[in-house]
């Protein structure tokens, strides 16, 4: 009963090529098919945002788009986005406040940060939370993570790197 | 080491510095590693059918189709799963009288709770064990299903098990002086009937256990999103029976705690046993409904309280009822009587009154089992004491804070033994208190809440005071015959190169752990914080110990550390002295190199120290063995629990129109001894509070009367987002215990404490001027409306 389709896109830069059942998710084809597991599978349902990842350069919840949609799309992931350096002063923010615990909401947390401030990087705790509403934390409490973002924000628009 | 400063005059100490936690740079590049991102080769994945009836029997179980299934590689059963799995009973024996039925891995002959696993399923990948789960038929012969646990005990309530002789689980008196006469005296009494909802814990990610027998060596390697690996490998060690050294837990990072992920559950013990069945690797992972149905519940408490007190607010006596329903099994080995006995222990604590009674009923449900969640027993007690407190203050027109100064336990009354039997070696309780009124800048706020008032905004504060119990000691779980570690090792072993590499019992589940060893460690032995490296979370590496809950990793494993590090000291020192012809007593170890004890003359870089001991002992004297693998163990022998105190405030808007509460602000001050790292502790409290918050306003299982989850899903189970949480300010007061060397006590439980009963008393608060007031939780803006009159 082999009903799997081909599926062609690119992941962190790299062209990919793959057999996948069209029901599997985009999350899981990420974490089982190419081993990507930097992002996470909280729920399977859109609520916690854990396996946020970008396609086409927009934020999406992996869990809920399947992989053959993906087809010809550009994905990418937390491994891509964190190695090419792009977050690399939110990374340092959340480390310094310590903006994480557990680290399983993190790699979402982080894409998600960073739409926010790309948005606008002037972006306020009121803004910042909002923008966070779709990413479910049970460690933190949110309030670290608030400051991490707003300190990454305040270093973007002093026009540091 | 070339740039070691030729004089070096200071010890550097680390304990007290918030120093960014080394590992988080990894979780932040996506490179943790949590136990579903683990593949084996020939790894297979297992799925359970489960129950959809609150409690039925199980009649014929057709699993054809299912094994027909391609990539399906075996169906199991209860029944052929207890071959090579032993079942269990959750009970502690000093617990007078607490009974509870045997459980199963995949239930037999009968489920008691919708959501327990019936049948596995093994294939080759999820997504085909659950088609198998789907193919699976099983007769169910539906039975009435025991849902409230203010009826559970009538006569015309079924008996969930009947070998039992009824559905009470255990219960207990307690009585403190003499409670009647207390009530004799009053000058006004004051009940109240308090309802706790049930909730979970719901960490983001889900339990997963990956499991991989070797039949060659009779070797059971598990890797697991746990908090207590050693428990878990004496609980699979003997029921799977295998010896223990054949059976190795490995906890990797672990995605979030909080008390649910240190209890046994079947559908892992399952797959545990189906990997001994097929000597292949099995993993499963809980998707997010069956967390709803499988993890455990907490809380679900009706207490009856009433309060004996004098006109100036003064208690005199209390009387307390406690009613807990845990679902059809007490939950092995830690036991579901646990949380009900601290609720009723704790709650008088704060206060000097000495008469007291309780009582406790912990009955049997057919939902899913309830059982220890973050702060056991802690929020109940304390939402209900506290509410006591502020309707008194209410009812005799009386300050709440007044009421609360004229009952504390006062400075001068340590060491002090409350009336339930709990030893407070010294708190601070009135000085968190001020600290707190301070911080908070409370009688301006209050000043503006009157203000408001008068102009239709109905704001409110509410005050709740707490002690946790932390670092317990060995009569906690060991009398009771639990086979669970109180205490913990840490072995320090020194590398060639001068650095450490430190293996701790304690565990990592987001706490910030090995930060804190390595800071302990560090600070001991005299090295920089970077030359340390922790390992935490292997049986067959790591010292034996009872791992991270019950706030016990800084207390018990950081004094371990501390142990540890000292003797390392000595040790390196002896090896220096051997080196250099002196006394070992007349140097030091700073900042990663031995010096001169006096004058902080750097004479031996700690890499010639390593590099001798281990290449060339030969130039040693002849006698000399150097020793630089060190282990200390440490068990807290003198109390049996390291108690912390602390205060919080809540300050909360209610719309009279819509009885929605919008949380304005949280303050907290506490206390939890010598603080390691005050940003790890802020951040402790902040999550901690947040899910105390959840439970006050939003988080709930809501069942059906056939014992039916009616919101299994995050879309209908409210959790805390962001844009509701208010900002957190966190203070600190310091009384570090003089029991151990370090100070330290445990910080994990007090946000979760106190936040509901703070919580309750703001909205409660803001609704005094209508003369609505609210017992229950989650608040619902229905709640809210009903209490008004509105609804
Ligand atoms: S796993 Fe996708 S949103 Fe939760
Ligand atoms: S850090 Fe654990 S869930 Fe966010």
């Amino acid at each position: 009963m082999d009903v799997s389709v081909e599926l062609a896109l690119t992941v962190n830069g790299v062209p990919v090529r793959r057999r996948v059942e069209p029901r599997q998710s985009l999350a899981d084809f990420l974490r089982y098919e190419l081993e990507l597991t930097g992002s996470h599978v909280g729920c399977e349902h859109g609520a916690c945002g854990a396996c946020t990842v970008r396609v086409d350069g927009t934020p999406v919840r992996g869990c809920l788009m399947l992989a053959v949609q993906a087809d010809g799309s550009r994905v990418e992931t937390i491994e891509g986005i964190a190695a090419s350096g792009e977050l690399a002063d939110l990374q340092r923010a959340f480390a310094e406040e310590n903006a994480l615990q557990c680290g399983f909401c993190t790699p979402g947390m982080l894409l998600t940060a960073q739409e926010i401030l790309r948005r606008n990087p002037r972006a306020g705790d009121v803004e910042i939370r909002e923008g966070l509403s779709g990413n479910y934390c049970r460690c933190t409490g949110y309030h670290a993570i608030v400051q991490a973002v707003l300190r990454a924000g305040g270093v973007r628009e002093k026009g540091q790197p | 080491m070339s740039d070691t400063p030729a004089r070096i005059t200071e010890r550097e100490s680390y304990i007290g510095r918030s120093v960014v936690r080394p590992q988080t740079a990894r979780l932040l590049a996506g490179r943790g590693v949590f136990t579903d991102d683990v593949t084996l080769p020939r790894m297979t994945h297992v799925a359970f059918v489960r129950s959809p009836h609150a409690h039925a029997r199980i009649g014929a179980i057709d699993t054809a189709a299912a094994r027909a299934l391609p990539g399906v590689i075996a169906v199991v059963t209860g029944v052929e799963l207890a071959r090579v799995c032993d079942g269990w009973v959750g009970t502690l024996a000093h617990f007078q009288g607490m009974k509870s039925a045997k459980q199963h891995a995949l239930a037999i002959g009968k489920a008691a709770w919708q959501g327990e696993p019936v049948v596995a399923v093994v294939a080759e990948s999820r997504a085909i064990a659950e088609d198998g789960v789907g193919r699976v038929a099983v007769e169910w012969e539906p039975l009435p299903a025991v849902t409230e646990p203010e009826t559970a005990l009538d006569p015309a309530t079924p008996l969930i098990h009947p070998e039992l002789g009824d559905n009470l689980v255990f219960s207990l008196e307690l009585k403190a002086g003499d409670v009647e006469e207390a009530f004799r005296q009053a000058d006004a009494v004051y009940t109240d009937t308090f309802r706790m909802g049930r909730h979970t814990a719901v960490t983001v990610e889900p339990r997963t256990i990956l499991a991989d027998f070797d039949p060659a060596e009779q070797q059971l390697t598990v890797y697991h999103a746990f908090q207590a690996p050693h428990m878990m490998q004496d609980i699979l060690a003997r029921h799977l029976r295998l010896p223990e050294h054949h059976v190795r837990v490995i906890c990797r990072d672990v995605g979030g705690s909080f008390g649910l992920k240190v209890h046994i559950y079947p559908d892992e013990v399952a797959a545990c046993a189906l990997a001994v069945l097929l000597g292949r690797p099995v993993k499963f992972t809980a998707d997010r409904v069956e967390s709803f149905v499988s993890d455990i519940h907490a809380r679900d408490h009706r207490v009856r309280a009433e309060v004996a007190v004098k006109r100036d607010g003064t208690i005199l006596g209390m009387r307390v009822d406690d009613l807990t329903g845990i679902g059809p099994y007490s939950v092995y080995p830690r036991t579901s009587a646990v949380e009900g006995n601290q609720t009723v222990r704790l709650t008088p604590a704060l206060y000097r009154f000495r008469h007291y009674a309780a009582r406790l009923s912990v009955v049997l449900q057919n939902k899913t089992p309830m059982c220890q969640y973050r702060a056991v027993g802690h929020p109940v007690a304390f939402a209900v004491m506290e509410g006591m407190v502020d309707r008194v203050a209410r009812e005799l027109g009386l300050d709440p804070v007044e009421v609360r100064r004229r009952n504390l336990v006062t400075q001068d009354m340590y060491p002090h033994t409350t009336q339930t039997g709990y030893f407070f070696e010294r708190l601070s309780l009135e000085e968190c208190l001020d600290s707190l009124l301070e911080l908070a800048d409370y009688r301006r706020l209050c000043a503006e809440r009157d203000a408001l008032r008068a102009r239709g905004t109905y704001r409110g504060l509410g005050l709740c005071g707490f002690v946790e119990l932390t670092t317990p000691g060995p009569a906690f779980y060991g009398v009771g015959g639990a086979r669970i570690s109180s205490q913990d090792g840490c072995t320090i072993r020194f590398e060639p190169s001068g650095t450490l590499t430190c293996m701790t019992g304690v565990t990592e589940q987001g706490q910030g752990t090995d930060t804190m060893i390595a800071q302990v460690v560090a600070t001991a032995v005299g090295v920089p914080m970077e030359h340390v490296r922790v390992l935490t979370g292997d049986t067959m590496v790591t010292p034996y110990g009872g791992g991270t809950w019950a706030s016990r990793g800084a207390g018990i494993g950081g004094e371990a550390a501390l142990l540890s590090g000292k003797a390392l000291k000595e040790n390196i020192l002896k090896v220096a002295a051997a080196i250099l012809g002196g006394e070992p007593m007349d140097l030091d170890v700073r900042r990663g190199a031995v010096v001169d004890a006096d004058t902080g003359e750097v004479r031996l870089p700690l890499a010639e120290v390593g590099r001798i001991a281990y290449f060339r002992p030969d130039t040693l004297p002849k006698d000399f063995q150097s020793e630089l693998t060190v282990t200390r163990h440490y068990v807290p022998r003198h109390q049996g629990f390291a108690f912390t105190n602390g205060i919080q405030l809540s300050h909360v808007e209610v719309d009279m129109e819509t009885g929605f509460v919008r949380l304005l602000k949280h303050w907290v001050v506490e206390d939890c001894g010598r603080i390691i790292n005050p940003r790890l502790v802020d951040e402790q409290l902040r999550g901690a509070i947040v899910q105390g918050i959840g439970a006050a306003l939003w988080e709930h299982c809501v069942y059906d009367d056939q014992g039916q989850l009616r919101n299994g899903t995050l879309m209908d189970y409210l959790v805390p987002m962001a844009p509701e949480i208010p900002d957190i300010v966190v203070g600190h007061v310091e009384t570090p215990t003089a029991y151990s060397e370090g100070g330290f006590k445990g910080a994990g439980e007090a946000g979760t404490a106190g936040a509901p009963g703070a919580v309750l008393n703001a909205v409660n608060d803001a609704l005094a001027p209508f003369g609505a007031r609210l017992t229950a939780q989650p608040i619902t803006p229905g709640d809210v409306l009903t209490a008004l009159g509105k609804l």
